[in-house]
C-alpha cells in the first residue's frame, strides 16, 4: 500500500468515526437536555437533584432570554476573577512544587479571559509558568465550565427555534444553570472519566510529582516537566478548549504520545459538535435539518483537509534544491509519529472546531497549508466548531441563508415555520459583522505600531499572517497560533483579551437575544412558497453563504498575507 | 438579580471543587493505581538499571557511536524537556534556510559515506522540540557512520534498525518510525557501550 492510500485510509477513518458518533451521542445529548427519560436515572437522578439542591436551582423554572443571559454573563465574571486570583497568589498557594512566581497582571488577565471565552489563547509557556493548581483549579475547571457555557446558549437558541408557542404563560429558553450542570454532570465528566485513563493508558502522564531530572545516555542533564496532565488534556479536546498543558500542546509526547492518541484526541473535539446537529434535528422533530447542518459542517470540512493536506504534502519550496529528500512533505514543525497526515488533519480538524490545540507549528505550514487553519477560523468557526458555538454560529447562517432566498422569491422567509423578520436580520447581522470588525480592526491597528510589530518572529507577508492570524483565532475563540509571534507583552495580552472576550460574548448576546424573539412567534403551514431547509439545495446554498460571506470579509486580508506569500517563495524569495 | 448571584457563587464553588479539585486529583489516583509506570512519563533504564530518560521524550546524542535524533528548538540547547518549543519559522524564513543549510553542512561531514539525499526529518526541528522518533529512513541514512565508529559491520547495525521499527498503530494510522532512545539502548547493549561516553 501506498504511502496516499495510507493517508487517505487515515482520513476515511477518522470520519466514519465522527459519522458513527453523530447519531449515538446526539440522541444521548438529546436524552440529557430534552426528555423526561434521563439516562441511566439510578446513578445520575440522585446526584443530579444533590447538584441541583446544593446550587439552589429550581429545575422547573425556566428562564426568559434577558435572564437566561444575565446568568451566563455573571457565571462568566466570576471565572474570569477566580482565575485571575488563582494565577496571582500561586506562589502562595499549594501544588506548586517548582515554586513558579506570581503571573504579571497584563499576563493573568489574558489567561483568565482567554480560558472564560473557550478560546485558550496561550501566551505563556505551561511548564514555566502555571503551578499544578493553577492547571487544575484555573484552567481544567473553565475547560469544563465554558463548554458547558456554550452548549447551553445553543441549546436555548435551538428552543427558541423549535419551541412551539403553547396555551400557558410566555415561553421560555430553558434554565441556564441546569444546562450547564446536567452538561458537566452527564456528558463531559463521565467521558473526561474515562477519557483520562484510556489516555494515560498509552503514555500520557498523571502525577503531582516536581519535575525530574534524568543524566542521558550520554551523561548529560535533562529535566521532564511533570504535572497531572492526562485529566486537563481530555478536557481540552471534549470541550473544545484547545489549552495545552505544556508548551508545545497536544505535539507533546507527554500530551499525545501517538497516532493512536492523536486520533483519539481527533474524535474528541468533533464529537459533540457534530453531535449537536443531531439533536437539534430531534429537537426540530425533524432530523433532516440536523443532517443539512451536518453536510455543509461535513462539505467545507473535507474542502480544507484536501487542500491542508496537499500543500503540506509537497513540502517547502523554500528548501528545494539543497539535496533533501522532501518526499515526506514539509516536516519542519511537525511530529515523526503523526506525520504529514496526522497533522493535516489534526491542523483541520482543531480549527474548525474553535478548539486551537497543535499537534504541528502552523506558524512552519507552507503559505497554503497555513491559510487553511486561518480560514476555517474565519468562516465563523461552524465547521462543526465549538462545542454548543458551532452549532449556533451555523443556525445563524441558516437564518442568513434563508433570507437571502426568501429575498430571491420575493417571499416573506420562514425557518422551521416561524417568520424571520427585521429584528432577527439586525441581530444576525450584529453576530455577522462584530466577527470582521474585531479581526481586521485590531490587526490594521497591531500592523501599524511598534508594539505590535515588535512581536512579530517573522518578517515579510508572513509577519502580517501572524498578526491576522493572532486576531483570527482570538475572535474565533480558536486557540491556536501563529506561535513564532511573542505575544507575552502588554499590548498583545490586552487586545487579545479584548479580541476574545468581544468574539465570545458581543456574539452570544445577540444570539440569545434572537432566540428570545424566535421563542413566541407563531407557527405557519409551510405553504408553496416556503423555502424547504432540510433539503440537500438548501444545503449548498447555506455553504454558499457562508463561503461568499467569509471569503468578501477577509480575501483582501489573506491576499497580502499567505496569498503572496506562497507565490513569491514559490520563486526562491526570502524574507 | 440576588437570586442568579447566589446561585452563581454556589454553582461556581461546586464546579471549582468538582471539576477542578476532585476531578484531576482522583484522577491522579486512579491513574496511579493502574498505570503508575505510564502516569510518571514512561522512564526507560539502562543495563545497569540507572533511569536514563523518557521513552518518550527525545534527547540530545552528539556522539558518533549513537543514532542523532532531529533538530530542537526546545531550549537553547535543544531537547530542554522543561521547555517544550517549534522553532516556529515561517515556510519562506531566511533564518530557516540558513539553519538548514547549517545542519546539512554538520551532518553531511559526520556522515561522509551517506551519500544519497538526505532524510527530511534529520534536518528540520519537530513540534515539540522533543520528538523522540526518526523516520526509518533518516535512522537508516546514519548507519555507516555508527557502524564505524562502533566497529561493527553496517549490515549488524542495520538489523539492529529493522528490530526497532515502530509499525502503524492498528496497522493504518501514523507513520513508522524508530525511537532513537531505545534504538541508542540497543545498540549498547548489542555491542557494548562505547567508550568515551560519560555517565
Amino acid at each position: 500500500m501506498s504511502s496516499l492510500l495510507y493517508d487517505l485510509t487515515q482520513i476515511l477513518l477518522f470520519c466514519l468515526v465522527i459519522l458513527g458518533l453523530t447519531r449515538p451521542l446526539g440522541i444521548y445529548l438529546f436524552r440529557v437536555f430534552e426528555s423526561e427519560r434521563k439516562p441511566l436515572p439510578r446513578l445520575f437522578g440522585p446526584i443530579e437533584r444533590a447538584v441541583f439542591r446544593l446550587c439552589g436551582v429550581d429545575p422547573q423554572r425556566e428562564h426568559t432570554w434577558q435572564q437566561y443571559t444575565l446568568a451566563l454573563l455573571v457565571f462568566s465574571g466570576f471565572g474570569v476573577l477566580i482565575t485571575y486570583a488563582l494565577q496571582r497568589l500561586q506562589h502562595l498557594l499549594p501544588l506548586n512544587p517548582q515554586h513558579l512566581g506570581p503571573v504579571a497582571p497584563d499576563l493573568a488577565w489574558n489567561t483568565a479571559v482567554s480560558f472564560t471565552t473557550n478560546t485558550n489563547w496561550q501566551s505563556y509557556s505551561g511548564e514555566t509558568t502555571m503551578s499544578y493548581l493553577t492547571q487544575m483549579a484555573g484552567l481544567t475547571w473553565h475547560n469544563f465550565t465554558s463548554a458547558a457555557a456554550g452548549i447551553g446558549v445553543a441549546l436555548a437558541l435551538a428552543r427558541g427555534l423549535t419551541r412551539r408557542p403553547g396555551f400557558i404563560g410566555p415561553r421560555t429558553l430553558g434554565n441556564f444553570w441546569v444546562d450547564v450542570l446536567r452538561s458537566i454532570l452527564y456528558v463531559l465528566l463521565p467521558i473526561s472519566m474515562i477519557g483520562t485513563l484510556l489516555l494515560v493508558s498509552q503514555g500520557v502522564i498523571q502525577n503531582l510529582s516536581s519535575y525530574r531530572q534524568i543524566i542521558t545516555l550520554e551523561g548529560t542533564k535533562q529535566i521532564l516537566a511533570m504535572g497531572p496532565v492526562a485529566s486537563q488534556e481530555v478536557i481540552k479536546l471534549l470541550g473544545t478548549n484547545g489549552g495545552g498543558f505544556f508548551n508545545a500542546n497536544s505535539a507533546h509526547p507527554f500530551e499525545n504520545p501517538t497516532a493512536l492518541t492523536n486520533l483519539i484526541s481527533m474524535v474528541l473535539i468533533f464529537a459533540i459538535p457534530a453531535a449537536l446537529t443531531y439533536t437539534y434535528g430531534r429537537m426540530a422533530a425533524a432530523q433532516k435539518q440536523g443532517w443539512v447542518l451536518f453536510g455543509a459542517m461535513a462539505f467545507l470540512f473535507l474542502a480544507g483537509i484536501s487542500v491542508l493536506w496537499a500543500a503540506e504534502s509537497h513540502g517547502n519550496p523554500a528548501l528545494s534544491g539543497l539535496g533533501i529528500d522532501e518526499s515526506a512533505g514539509n516536516l519542519e514543525g511537525k511530529e515523526v509519529r503523526f506525520g504529514v497526515v496526522g497533522s493535516s488533519l489534526f491542523a483541520t480538524v482543531t480549527t474548525d472546531a474553535s478548539c486551537g490545540a497543535v499537534n504541528a507549528m502552523h506558524d512552519s505550514f507552507t503559505p497554503l497549508g497555513g491559510l487553511v487553519p486561518m480560514v476555517n477560523i474565519q468562516l465563523g468557526e461552524v465547521i462543526f466548531g465549538g462545542v454548543g458555538a458551532g452549532l449556533y454560529g451555523m443556525l445563524i447562517f441558516a437564518l442568513l441563508a434563508v433570507f437571502i432566498a426568501g429575498l430571491m422569491v420575493g417571499r416573506t422567509p420562514e425557518y422551521l415555520g416561524k417568520k424571520i423578520e427585521a429584528k432577527e436580520m439586525t441581530l444576525s447581522m450584529l453576530y455577522v459583522l462584530i466577527f470582521p470588525l474585531l479581526i481586521l480592526g485590531l490587526s490594521a491597528w497591531a500592523a501599524v505600531v511598534p508594539a505590535g510589530l515588535s512581536s512579530l518572529g517573522n518578517a515579510g507577508p508572513h509577519g502580517l499572517s501572524e498578526i491576522l492570524y493572532a486576531f483570527t483565532s482570538a475572535a474565533g475563540n480558536n486557540g491556536s497560533a501563529f506561535a513564532g509571534l511573542s505575544a507575552n507583552t502588554p499590548f498583545w495580552n490586552v487586545t487579545l483579551g479584548v479580541a476574545m472576550l468581544a468574539g465570545r460574548f458581543l456574539m452570544m448576546v445577540p444570539v440569545l437575544a434572537i432566540a428570545g424573539s424566535m421563542l413566541n412567534k407563531k407557527v405557519v403551514h409551510p405553504g408553496p412558497g416556503t423555502f424547504p431547509t432540510g433539503t440537500l439545495l438548501f444545503c449548498g446554498l447555506l455553504i454558499g453563504v457562508i463561503l461568499i460571506l467569509g471569503a468578501l470579509t477577509f480575501f483582501p486580508a489573506l491576499s497580502l498575507g499567505p496569498i503572496v506569500e506562497h507565490f513569491v517563495v514559490k520563486h526562491g524569495r526570502l524574507f | 438579580m440576588l437570586d442568579t448571584l447566589r446561585i452563581a457563587v454556589r454553582t461556581t464553588l461546586l464546579t471549582l471543587l468538582v471539576t477542578g479539585l476532585l476531578y484531576p486529583l482522583g484522577m491522579t489516583l486512579l491513574a496511579q493505581l493502574f498505570f503508575p509506570s505510564r502516569a510518571h512519563g514512561s522512564l526507560v533504564t539502562d543495563g545497569k538499571g540507572r533511569v536514563v530518560g523518557s521513552g518518550l521524550i527525545g534527547q540530545r546524542f552528539r556522539s558518533p557511536n549513537y543514532f542523532q535524533p532531529r533538530p530542537s528548538a526546545a531550549g537553547d540547547l535543544g531537547y530542554d524537556a522543561a521547555a517544550s518549543s517549534g522553532s516556529n519559522l515561517g515556510p519562506s524564513s531566511h533564518k530557516l534556510r540558513a539553519r538548514v543549510e547549517a545542519e546539512l553542512k554538520r551532518v553531511r561531514k559526520d556522515n561522509p559515506q551517506a551519500s544519497s539525499a538526505i532524510p527530511v526529518d534529520l534536518v528540520t526541528a519537530s513540534a515539540s522540540g522533543l520528538d523522540p522518533h526518526l523516520s526509518v529512513s533518516a535512522a537508516l541514512w546514519q548507519v555507516s557512520r555508527v557502524a564505524t565508529a562502533r566497529g561493527v559491520a553496517t549490515e549488524r547495525v542495520r538489523t539492529v534498525i529493522l528490530d526497532h521499527v515502530e509499525g502503524r498503530e492498528l496497522g493504518v494510522i501514523g507513520e513508522p518510525r524508530v525511537n532513537v532512545l531505545l534504538l541508542n539502548l540497543a545498540m549498547d547493549r548489542q555491542f557494548g557501550q562505547p567508550t568515551g561516553v560519560t555517565n
